[in-house]
């Protein structure tokens, strides 16, 4: 291993066995991860982005010793996830978005306590990080409120807490964000990069499919979809791949119900690269990757021609949601655990 | 940061029992209305059998096997509910996974929540003798108080023992432990002998249910509580008390191994993280 590499995964793959409702059916192999191969350098916060079912969480679970891989190796911190848990559990935390833990009768303080003692802390160190940490992230009033009268936006502050107390020299984020208003979302961030400034020498791994997110936080992004690393590079270096090509976002009159057929139909035209479509709010957004601007004009042709207005068109810098579109062909938004099934 | 000397350590274990003991206790005490319902019920229960033996006329040493009885039971469905069914929920809820990824060692977190549970389950117990013995005056003639204690302690790590072991299933299994807890909880009632000496069973069915720590517990507790009891005994204390030191061991060991085992098997089946409630 690299002395400056904190995560090493080599050729991992994971595959569930899952049963059908019948008991005595034979399980069906689901490939979570395929032969995924990553880096991850000391001090680094680095992205995993793809869509629900992509496989983000089950490589964090992985990295957090909660599963075991199906095959392949994956070193953190220098330990290996299958036989050295004990020293790597040591080292680690992990936080995940939506999070019910903890014991709604016991207050934030109280519940704070416990997992800092479960990680070592002594009573005073326990005490004295409870408190700044609560002052940090805004929970100082609230310290005494049993957790089950939280918000889930106060909740999962208190879960931040409870996974940065034992200061971890890694910390797995698993879509930290999820199902919090831009309030509370804005100050988990500002949390993050704090966290990470004063303290070079520690790695974040940190899972979503909020695009903004991932670009104004992480120094690298791996790309992953349907269990594979697509892509591995700093944010601007996978929009740069872009910058040869056009992007377009087009509002349009209701495509149809076949999002696939739809897309496939609009990529036969000439000059166009990739192309997606999302039905929103009874019209549907298409996001074109062009090879130059001349190409526009057949796609609102083709669109015109099966009876779709053009309601609006914005040409954009090209986006991570473009560099994801060009290398997967859809948009992040599509749960590919849905489609899998 | 956190470094290797200070978690590999008795600190981490003994902070850790502690730790996950805190919400047993004070979660209890502050919802009051559990706290009656859990000793007003099997009250009402053991309530029951008493009139039950003395619309019978039964011996009156009954009465008090029936009041140690339903004092016990408070234990045997703490450690059935509140230990290996706690973990289930504690899955459900996701205090699982971050137990695991945490250098918390499990036997610590298992024994915090037996630790916990003791306490509001010896308020309970306390409640039901202390009720009935007034009620009914109860006619204890206590022999040994010393050897009346040791039965009690080794009965309880015998019982959590056997409690860790229930806590390792339900670490691999789930929904399919949930059953097998509730299937457990009327035989037991049976064969344990909570309401009659279970030597009423005859000798090759007691035998089999010695197999419970409970069965040779109370039938030891009551023949040091009430001096007639001896008529009605399985076992002597001496041997019972033997047999209990043997059970100790034997569940905490299999326990202990089996957290392992299952622990390693949940890693490998992705058990530790599914919640199929």
């Amino acid at each position: 291993m690299r002395d400056d590499a904190a995560i090493v995964v080599q050729d991992v793959n994971r595959i569930y066995k899952v049963r059908g409702p019948k008991r005595r059916s034979d399980p069906q192999e689901v490939t979570a991860l395929a032969d995924v191969n990553l880096d991850v350098k000391r001090g680094e916060l680095f992205g995993l982005l793809g869509p629900n079912g992509a496989g983000k969480t089950t490589l964090i679970k992985i990295l957090a010793t909660l599963l075991l891989p199906s095959s392949g190796t994956a070193l953190v911190d220098g330990f290996d996830v299958v036989k050295e848990q004990k020293a790597i559990r040591r080292r680690i935390s992990m936080v995940s978005g939506g999070e019910t833990s903890g014991y709604g009768l016991l207050t934030v303080e109280e519940n704070l306590w416990m997992f800092a003692r479960l990680y070592g802390l002594d009573n005073k160190t326990a005490k004295e990080r409870i408190d700044s940490m609560l002052k940090l992230m805004g929970l100082a009033d609230r310290r005494r409120t049993k957790i089950a009268d939280l918000s889930t936006g106060l909740r999962q502050k208190m879960n931040f807490i409870r996974g940065f107390i034992s200061d971890p020299s890694v910390v797995f984020l698993d879509e930290p964000t999820l199902g919090l208003d831009v309030g509370a979302a804005r100050d988990v961030r500002a949390f993050v990069e704090e966290w990470m400034d004063d303290r070079p020498d520690r790695t974040m791994v940190l899972t979503t499919h909020y695009m903004a997110e991932a670009d104004e936080l992480c120094d690298r992004i791996a790309i992953i979809d349907r269990g594979r690393i697509i892509a591995c590079d700093t944010p601007e270096n996978l929009k740069r791949s872009l910058k040869e090509e056009t992007v377009f976002h087009l509002k349009v009159a209701p495509l149809g119900k076949r999002p696939e057929a739809n897309e496939h139909r609009i990529e036969a035209v000439h000059g166009v690269r990739r192309v997606s479509t999302t039905e929103v709010n009874g019209h549907t957004e298409v996001t074109l990757i062009l090879e130059t601007e001349e190409a526009l004009a057949g796609v609102i042709g083709h669109l015109e021609a099966r009876g779709s207005n053009l309601l609006s068109l914005e040409k954009q810098e090209p986006s991570l949601e473009d560099v994801f579109v060009r290398m997967v062909g859809r948009s992040l938004s599509v749960d590919t655990s849905q489609r899998d099934e | 940061m956190y470094t290797d000397n200070r978690a590999q350590g008795l600190t981490l274990f003994w902070q850790s029992i502690w730790a996950r003991a805190y919400p047993r206790i004070f979660g209890m005490l502050r919802e009051r209305s559990w706290m009656f319902f859990d000793t007003f019920l099997p009250l009402l229960g053991t309530l029951s059998y008493v009139f039950v033996y003395r619309a019978i006329q039964a011996p009156e040493e009954y009465i008090g096997f029936v009041v140690v009885g339903g004092a016990m039971t408070a234990f045997w469905l703490n450690m059935l509910w509140s230990m290996a069914s706690q973990l289930y929920w504690d899955k459900d809820m996701g205090n699982l996974e971050l137990y695991v990824v945490s250098p918390a060692p499990l036997p610590a977190i298992l024994l915090g929540m037996a630790i916990g549970g003791l306490v509001n389950t010896t308020m309970r117990a306390t409640a039901i003798i202390v009720v009935c013995s007034l009620l009914f005056a109860v006619p204890y003639e206590p022999g040994s108080l010393i050897l009346l204690l040791m039965v009690f302690i080794v009965t309880m790590t015998a019982l959590y023992g056997m409690g860790m072991l229930f806590a390792s299933v339900f670490l691999a299994s789930g929904r399919e432990a949930w059953h097998m807890a509730n299937l457990l909880q009327e035989p037991i009632y049976l064969a344990s002998g909570f309401f009659f000496p279970v030597r009423a069973l005859g000798f090759w069915f007691a035998t089999f249910a010695s197999i419970l720590p409970l069965t040779l517990g109370l039938d030891a507790m009551r023949q040091l509580l009430f001096a007639d009891a001896v008529t009605l005994r399985f076992l002597p204390v001496e041997v019972e008390l033997g047999l209990l030191v043997v059970s100790s061991v034997v569940f905490i060991s299999t326990a202990m191994l089996a957290l392992a085992k299952l622990e390693e098997r949940g890693r490998r089946e992705g058990r530790l993280i599914e919640r199929r409630r």
